[in-house]
């Protein structure tokens, strides 16, 4: 095995995938892959658009073959596509979805495309090469790219194997994230690819579909989620299947979420922390506190704007969005995103901070902060508070707020709401907020 | 009202209730989809709805024996399955 090879399995009969019940060897993969690599187009970029999390694999090692840049926004709504095209010319959508409409020149997977080659027949790409751009949404709504080198997803996916404990050969891997966004391409795709594991292909929607999945997948199982599919998972009726290893990204876990996950699934869960701009930094296992510790080689320092990440897979200095306690360049406590810092009074604290606090009180199944726009001048302006708390009466949970919260934090007003408006990536747009809140004005 | 459109008036009073929407039960048109331009539910509303069906008529919703898109399609097609599958019946 070449130290950037796309696939580390140690034997060309290994899983790499399972597929509608069909386990699909190393040799097979390399062959889907070189087969697709002769027939992708001429074009500098590609929207990876496949469901399926084999071919979404197949495309993105085609494609790297071709040195074509994958592209990884953080939406597809019709205006970020717009802005794509301006910033990527040449780009292109690759598909597995025949009915997909998309304003970009659109190519779909071949049904057949199984090639001959063996298993030593994929070229090993150059580690330096660029293989995606990730993207942010930005603050002037124009996508923000961070550039990923083949070798630097490389690093950071073996970093992750080894410190989620994986071991070749043994590990099966179920997700519940879309590949199309980097914490699902870590570790969904890059992470069994670079550890010698297998992954399932569908991504399941219902908990009874995740837990299907995960009952069909052989050897040791890692569920790959988000506190939200958590929660989701953890309210259905009826039991959880066993797993091996828990992993969870997105938004910081509250602590009696990971017990509850750990008990029912009878498995540690690790959490991931890292942004786009960064990839994953570190790891931690919730129940044993809230301390993070660095992948190897990585560092954490604090300069004069906030907190930077260095080392390991990290392309230069990256400067992080979060406020952090640090212990050590290698173990920090995460207090909160520094860009959505605010300023009551004279107190400053983070909405992260205080989505953290009310989503770890007891019986409080989602809950957010709001900063609302600004009314007059020189009045202080409060914190509206969202929460899904079926059990909890306003006054249950305001008292638990005031056991956490500075009295300025306080919401005023607090909804208890059936649900929040959360997208598919479990983010809540501030617009779908804003929505909400009017919704709520009206029906008072 | 008939027995059918009885239970979509139920079906639809759960929903409305579960995702705190701004509608009346009885303006949901039975025949409309439910996300996107119908009723605006996205996957994630589809998910809690998914949820408090199970608690409500002891199954389970599935997405890999059943076409979920077609489910979903409307208030009676969501309300036809339920029907034919809930617990006791």
């Amino acid at each position: 095995m070449a130290e950037f090879s796309i696939l580390t399995h140690s034997s060309p009969g290994d899983v790499v995938a399972y597929r509608k019940g069909r386990a699909i060897s190393a040799r097979e993969f390399s062959g889907e892959v070189a087969s697709l690599a002769e027939r992708l187009p001429e074009r500098p970029f590609i929207l990876n658009d496949c469901t399926d999390r084999y071919r979404f694999a197949v495309v993105f090692a085609a494609a790297l073959l071709r040195r074509q840049v994958a592209l990884l926004p953080p939406t597809l709504t019709p205006e970020t596509v717009r802005r794509l095209v301006g910033l990527f010319p040449g780009v292109y959508c690759l598909t597995d979805d025949p009915d997909r409409e998309i304003e970009l020149p659109l190519e779909h997977y071949p049904e057949a495309s199984s090639g001959a080659l063996g298993y030593d027949g994929l070229p090993v790409p150059d580690p330096e090469q660029l293989a995606a751009y990730a993207l942010t949404s930005g603050s002037t709504g124009v996508p923000v790219p961070h550039a990923k080198t083949w070798g630097s997803l490389v690093r950071s996916a073996r970093a992750e194997g080894r410190r989620l404990g994986m071991v070749a050969g043994r590990h099966t891997l179920v997700g519940t994230v879309p590949a199309q966004h980097m914490y699902g391409f870590e570790s969904t795709v890059l992470l069994p690819l670079q550890n010698g594991a297998a992954f399932s292909a569908a991504r399941p929607f219902y908990p009874a579909d995740i837990c299907a999945e995960i009952e069909r997948m052989p050897g040791a199982r890692v569920l790959v989620t988000t506190p939200f599919h958590l929660r989701t998972l953890l309210n259905a009726e009826g039991g959880l299947p066993a797993v091996d290893l828990l992993v969870s990204a997105t938004a910081a876990l509250p602590p009696q979420l990971a017990q509850a996950a750990e008990s029912r699934f009878r498995a540690p869960l690790l959490e991931i922390y890292g942004c786009t701009e960064a990839g994953q930094l570190a790891t931690r296992r919730p129940v044993q506190g809230p301390e993070w510790r660095t992948f190897p080689g990585i560092s954490i320092s604090r300069a004069a704007d906030g907190f930077r990440a260095r080392g390991g897979h990290v392309a230069g200095e990256i400067r992080l969005d979060d406020m952090l306690e640090l212990q050590s360049p290698e173990r920090f406590v995460w207090l909160g995103r520094s860009s959505d810092m605010i300023n009551i009074a004279g107190k400053r604290t983070s909405l992260a901070y205080l989505n953290y606090q009310v989503s770890s009180i007891p019986g409080v199944v989602d809950a957010v902060f709001v900063m609302p726009e600004e009314t007059e001048a020189g009045s202080v302006t409060r914190l509206t508070a969202y929460a899904v708390a079926p059990g909890l009466t306003s006054a249950d949970l305001m008292q638990a707020l005031r056991e956490r919260l500075d009295p300025a934090f306080l919401p005023r007003p607090l909804h208890l709401v059936a649900s929040l408006p959360r997208n598919s990536t479990g983010k809540l747009p501030r617009s779908a907020l804003a929505a909400l809140t009017e919704c709520l004005k009206e029906a008072s | 009202m008939s027995p059918s459109e009885a239970f979509e008036r139920e079906v639809a009073d759960l929903m409305i209730s579960t995702l705190n929407l701004d509608v009346r039960p009885e303006a949901v048109d039975p025949e409309a989809p439910l996300y996107r331009e119908g009723l605006g539910l996205d996957s994630i509303d589809i998910l809690e709805i998914a949820l408090v069906i199970s608690k409500r008529y002891g199954f389970q919703l599935r997405a890999d024996n059943e076409d979920n898109v077609r489910i979903f399609g409307s208030l009676r097609s969501l309300s036809e399955h339920i029907a034919a599958h809930r617990a006791g019946c």
